[in-house]
């Protein structure tokens, strides 16, 4: 338990006001620890939206520095940040939004030899990469460690995220391995409105607060996607599936891959 | 001439209809980034050219999205 004192009952006031919150819920979030696995598009609203929802530890991973082309949508980051670490731009915005909460900095690549000790410590992961190889890394990590996750992918005007919790559907189970690397568009190759990131990390952030607190239903076993051309957002229905390489019944991917990645991938 | 499900929109069709042929139908933007659903189930990218759909059946396309930060 932790007594909130005057200051932090009035910053949080519109949480505590949810019936479904209140100072327990708010109590859970500020002993929370969250990891956010890249400080770019998406990882930049959770980041700010967690830090200034109180969360109690939050750990960013990113071997990034802050680059010009990225301001259009990593909002974390400012001009004056060009040139930094990403680590150290976003930890500079969350404890100037929030001095309470405690940033934990892995300025380094999250690959297998890492992944489960970096994860050990955290109750929820937000998966914010651009690239398949993490993505799929990120998945199997906390597939075997039991670890819940929130998934996060945006191209030009659409998004698609989804809640994986340990025996829901995971991400190998809906695509079993990554696409050929030629074939695919990231951000930096393929474009994307910088608002699209904004709407989906905001989700991803939701769906953190809603799993610490204990509240609603939570994205598993559904993909939510959206097309913001259109502004027409569908849920479809997943199920675990039992041929999935990493959850199912028989798993074939008994240990962390570093997946190859596209040489195109690796610049800005 | 029947109607089957894609991505949540009717679509009318015609038998016999594999689940490759579907995705010629309609024009898929790079199959290899796309992981197809049918009635719920997944279905291995290996059997879309003998996998017979049927009138009523419901199929997703769900599609790759990379996006957020090189980490």
């Amino acid at each position: 338990m932790i007594d909130l004192t005057e200051e932090q009952i009035e910053r949080y006031s519109r949480h505590i006001l949810l019936q479904d919150v209140g100072l327990e819920g708010q109590e859970k979030i500020m002993n929370a620890r969250v990891l956010v696995i890249g400080a770019g598009g998406l990882g930049a609203p959770v980041s700010l939206y967690l830090a200034a929802a109180g969360v109690g530890t939050i750990g960013v991973v990113d071997a990034d520095v802050v680059d010009l082309s990225n301001l259009q949508r990593q909002v974390i980051h400012f001009t004056a940040d060009v040139g930094k670490p990403k680590v150290e731009s976003a930890k500079e915005k969350i404890l100037a939004i929030n001095p309470d909460v405690k940033v934990n900095t892995y300025y380094k690549f999250f690959a297998s030899d890492n992944a489960l000790d970096i994860i050990r410590d955290y109750d929820f992961i937000i998966d914010g990469t651009d690239n398949f190889p993490v993505k799929f890394l990120i998945n199997d990590a906390c597939v075997m460690a039991g670890k819940p996750f929130s998934h996060g992918g945006i191209l030009r005007f659409t998004g698609q995220t989804f809640t994986h919790l340990p025996g829901t559907a995971c991400y190998r189970c809906m695509f079993k391995e990554p696409p050929p690397p030629g074939a695919v568009p990231t951000c930096s190759q393929a474009g994307v409105l910088g608002a699209i990131a904004g709407m989906l990390g905001t989700i991803q952030a939701a769906e953190a607060l809603k799993y610490i607190i204990g509240i609603g239903n939570l994205l598993t076993d559904r993909l939510l996607t959206f097309d913001a051309k259109t502004m027409n957002f569908r849920t479809v229905k997943v199920r675990r599936n039992e041929h999935c390489p990493v959850c199912g019944t028989s798993p074939t991917v008994t240990q962390l891959i570093d997946y190859e990645q596209a040489a195109c991938d690796l610049k800005h | 001439m029947a109607q089957i499900l894609v991505n949540g929109e009717p679509q009318t069709v015609e038998f016999p209809l594999t689940v490759t042929e579907l995705i010629q139908l309609n024009k898929v933007y790079q199959p290899e980034m796309v992981s197809v659903q049918v009635n719920e189930e997944f279905a291995d990218r290996e059997d879309w050219d003998k996998l017979q759909l049927k009138e009523g059946d419901a199929v997703d396309f769900l599609y790759f999205m990379g996006g957020g930060a090189h980490d």
